[in-house]
């Protein structure tokens, strides 16, 4: 008869390896050129979500059963060098946090998996779609379950490249490849602070294990032994990390490019679950945050502002999946900003809610106009013109420069790219022009055969 | 006495492409000149992974051949094999299995078998050297052959020429004063600070880096690639500079590499042209391999062998793929969508793998190895540490930049099938197999490179406690 403990184990263990079989099953028959069948992929999609949840929902009623509210699983070191303590460790908690996180992000793929199925139906790139789509899986539930902050930073990265890769689904098209590029920028900018953010934990405070990190209190009621000021650089890294995750401002330019992607992505992915993996790692944290005032304040005023322009930005946007994407910036900057005021399990639920109305929203948006085609015929009249009644009392040029603001989402990726791309690319652009004075000079005459080469050579004519 | 190996691997290893160089010389057919030298990589390489698992066997630091020929006609341990060179060789060796593999026959005309014979030989030969004059000879002969390619292709070699002379000429000027130098201090910093420029030059450290990316325009992609992939430089630092150097000359030569890598990673993202971008990622990545063997601290020692490893196989098949690319469509320009998903997907997908893997990315063989490098980066210099994860993360930016540019956009009608041959396609699946399981079960070779980071700083503690200071040669020490 198996002991509690042990059911813990494996319940855990299916948990987080049957997304992984997808991945390894959907992979290896990409890289051998075994074709599966559109039902095949389905059904397989469909029983790794359903093998995952289950044994999800059971921890959770096993949890409720017992009162226990910590349950740490290992599976041991992965790698590591004892001498001197380096560990990468898989190990997994469910607590309060990560089981309704965990159980949320499974329901919403399960969700949308079943409904891409019929709604990417012969479409070309179906196979690649549920790899990307078991990527996905993977790295978010290996996110919301993580033990230590290395196993969070794996399912992390994870969740950002199948992420920018869905954007760019439609790859026939330039410009959802473009935008794909700027979300997989943006997402490694944030990976980077979370890297340093992590190393520097683990320097500062010598854990990078979140069960000793917070000391014997459980989630949300740990607290990190560490000083105000080590919280704040450790927190700062998180926050521009968070930040990158969940388009916060600055950041917020990637949130409706990321729209470009096939439905059910975005609902799934930017809509719903990826956007809040960043308040899920200030969630995670919350120890750090609390052990420095100053940081509290930064998370509220920066989910404040993101809230306040996605709120601007929401009202002007010329089409459904954009306004939404915006709408979800406000909630996911309110749910920040309950964070830093402390209020760990409003935010929870917020985010809970608002995914789940989110992912609802995005699913029958194709469908909006035939939506509100039935409900006027339903209520027999014209639906009511939403005029807000404040925005009559500002002077003619203020609405119109709020207007001008939110159209063209407050200037944020122009700033982005004339302060930081674009001098960039001017500085190595001059060094690759100095160097081919260097070679030139060097070789007495032109020394790049690159230069002649033709754009898009393998044209129709010339392939072949 | 030095452990003896169960069979004379190291000179086998060495002598088949030396032999097959000749035998496909005189063979001539194109298509004979292939398949013998497939078969003689492999032979190659099943030599140098017969001498890995001897030598893991035996538990030792050093081992020399087994019947030792050139020790008996010299008196002297030429061929000595040890923990850091143990697994290079059957990466060498792989490495040219690889791309002799992947080369299309119509591409044979352009590409010499029999010199890229002739250089792994030379290769396997320079892994297999402790510092001697003859290591110094081989890294000086290594640079001949893609000399002698340019020239009968009729490309300019003045910039390779200038550097690849100023090479050998620091390498033998350093070495000489090395030698004559031994018990005084001014010629023994002097003697290190040569050898160090010399090997820096060699690893394409800036401002020294301009004749790699010369040679990637000129020389074939499978020659460039040959030529620094295997990360030669890195090796003679570790032989040359490593034992001899004090630590703030260690760690000056980590902040260079660390600027060469942040630099050749802003470089590869605004390359319009496949090679160069090719050229600048490899920078990137064997300069963070050298910020970590300079840093001289166990974890970053560990953390730069790994990623030695996982470099070498990551851009080895990143390489590949794009000369695969290359020799169907020409020189790619980035500046355009070619849209090749739909005619290469293998292509793509392994693209996009080996480009990951050489950033460290989750799963793959690179991702503890960078983990341990700016771990180890970041208990030196914090600050440093933070710029290696800034040099990846534009590395990152790049790879998928590059893979967006070939692979997406409008599809090109092709007449002809754009699909992976047969042998692309056991390169490939070669490859995937070594990257996602060294990924999957990075455990054993973490621990080997550890160890073996551990005992290379151990014989340098050794050789720093002498009071004159010794050869190189001399530094590496039965324990």
């Amino acid at each position: 008869m198996m002991d509690l403990d042990g059911m813990f184990y494996w319940f855990g263990l299916v948990v987080v390896a049957a997304p992984c079989g997808l991945v390894a099953v959907l992979g290896f028959s990409a890289l051998v050129n075994l074709p599966l069948s559109e039902t095949t992929i389905s059904r397989l999609t469909q029983s790794a979500v359903l093998m995952s949840l289950l044994p999800a929902i059971g921890i959770l009623l096993l949890m409720i059963a017992t009162g226990r509210r910590y349950v740490p699983i290992e599976f041991g070191d992965w790698a590591s060098i004892p001498e001197v303590h380096f560990h990468f460790r898989w190990k997994f908690i469910f607590d309060r946090l990560s089981v309704p996180f965990a159980i949320l992000a499974l329901v919403l793929c399960g969700v949308v998996g079943s409904f891409t199925r019929r709604y990417l139906h012969r479409e070309e790139g179906y196979h690649r779609f549920f790899l990307l789509y078991s990527l996905f899986v993977a790295g978010i539930t290996i996110s919301a379950l993580a033990g230590t902050i290395e196993t969070l930073f794996f399912g992390w990265e994870l969740v950002g490249l199948s992420s920018a890769l869905l954007v760019a689904y439609f790859h026939e098209r330039e410009h959802p490849v473009r935008n794909g590029q700027r979300v997989w920028s943006v997402y490694r900018l944030a990976d980077a602070s979370f890297l340093l953010g992590a190393l520097l934990m683990h320097h500062l405070t010598g854990e990078g294990d979140f069960g000793s990190f917070v000391g014997q209190g459980t989630w949300p009621d740990g607290s990190a032994a560490i000083s105000s000021l080590n919280a704040l650089q450790i927190g700062f890294l998180f926050l521009l990390a968070a930040a990158g995750k969940s388009a916060l401002v600055p950041f917020s330019g990637w949130l409706p490019r990321a729209m470009e992607g096939p439905t059910p992505s975005s609902a799934v992915f930017y809509g719903s679950l990826s956007v809040h993996l960043g308040a899920y790692l200030l969630l995670r944290v919350n120890p750090i945050l609390e052990a420095s005032w100053q940081l509290q304040i930064a998370v509220v005023a920066l989910g404040l502002i993101s809230a306040l322009f996605g709120s601007i930005m929401s009202r002007v946007q010329s089409d459904v999946k954009s306004s939404l994407a915006y709408a979800s910036l406000t909630q996911v900057g309110i749910i920040v900003a309950e964070i830093g005021f402390g209020f760990y399990y409003l935010a929870l639920i917020h985010i809970m809610g608002h995914a789940c109305l989110r992912t609802l929203q995005l699913l029958r948006a194709p469908t909006l106009l035939s939506d509100y085609h039935e409900m006027e015929n339903a209520i027999g009249m014209r639906l009511p013109d939403s005029k807000d009644r404040m925005a009559g009392l500002l002077p003619i040029g203020l609405k119109r420069w709020w207007y001008r603001f939110g159209y063209e989402r407050g200037y944020m990726d122009l700033i982005l790219d004339s302060w930081i791309v674009e001098p960039f690319k001017l500085v190595f652009q001059w060094a690759d022009r100095q160097e081919r004075r260097w070679t030139d000079w060097l070789s007495r005459e032109p020394s790049r055969e690159s230069d002649a080469i033709e754009p898009h050579r393998e044209s129709a004519e010339r392939v072949a | 006495m030095m452990p003896e190996l169960h069979f004379p691997w190291l000179e086998y290893s060495i002598l088949t492409p030396a032999l097959g160089s000749i035998l496909v010389w005189w063979i001539g057919d194109r298509r004979s000149a292939h398949n013998c030298s497939i078969v003689v990589c492999a032979i190659a390489l099943l030599f140098a992974l017969g001498e890995w698992v001897d030598f893991s066997v035996l538990e030792s630091y050093e081992a020399h051949d087994h019947w030792d020929f050139i020790a008996f006609l010299f008196k002297q341990d030429v061929f000595v094999i040890d923990e850091l060179s143990a697994p290079l060789l059957p990466l060498g060796a792989l490495i040219y299995l690889v791309t002799v593999l992947s080369t299309l026959r119509t591409k044979a005309g352009r590409f010499s078998f029999a010199w890229a014979l002739a250089s792994e030989s030379i290769l396997l030969a320079t892994l297999s050297c402790r510092a001697s004059w003859v290591l110094v000879g081989l890294l000086i002969v290594a640079t001949i052959p893609p000399w002698i390619e340019m020239r009968r292709r009729g490309r300019c070699t003045r910039v390779y020429t200038i550097h690849m002379g100023l090479f050998s000429g620091l390498l033998l000027i350093g070495y000489s004063m090395f030698q004559l130098g031994r018990g005084s201090e001014t010629l023994g910093l002097m003697s290190g600070a040569i050898l160090s420029a010399a090997t820096l030059l060699r690893s394409g450290i800036f401002p020294f880096h301009c004749w790699t990316t010369d040679l990637f325009e000129k020389a074939t992609f499978g020659t460039a690639m040959l030529f620094l992939t295997p990360l030669t430089g890195a090796y003679a630092v570790m032989r040359l500079v490593l034992p001899i150097a004090p630590d703030w000359a260690l760690h000056m030569i980590a902040i260079v590499s660390l600027f060469t890598a942040v630099y050749a990673s802003g470089m590869a993202l605004v390359q319009t042209e496949a090679r160069r971008f090719f050229c600048y990622l490899l920078l990137s990545n064997a300069s963070l391999v050298l910020v970590g063997l300079e840093l001289v601290t166990p974890i970053g020692l560990a953390g730069a062998l790994c990623v030695w490893l996982s470099v070498g196989l990551s851009l080895t098949g990143f390489g590949v793929t794009l000369r695969s690319i290359e020799s169907r469509i020409g020189r790619v320009s980035l500046n355009d969508y070619h849209g090749l998903y739909q005619h290469m997907p293998r292509f793509a997908g392994f693209f996009l793998l080996t480009g990951l893997a050489s950033i460290g990315f989750p799963g793959t063989i690179g991702f503890i190895a960078m983990e341990l490098l700016v771990e180890g980066a970041v208990e030196v210099y914090p600050l440093i540490g933070s710029v290696v994860v800034i040099a990846s993360a534009l590395n990152g930016i790049a790879v998928l930049h590059a893979y967006f540019r070939i692979f997406t956009g409008r599809r090109p009608i092709a007449q002809i099938s754009l699909q992976a041959r047969f042998s692309e396609r056991i390169s490939i699946l070669l490859l995937t197999v070594l990257i996602v399981g060294g990924g999957l079960v990075p455990g054993p070779s973490i621990a080997s490179r550890y160890h073996a980071a551990i005992e290379l700083g151990r014989h340098r503690e050794v050789s720093e406690s002498q009071d004159s200071a010794p050869l190189p040669s001399d530094v590496i020490k039965q324990p």
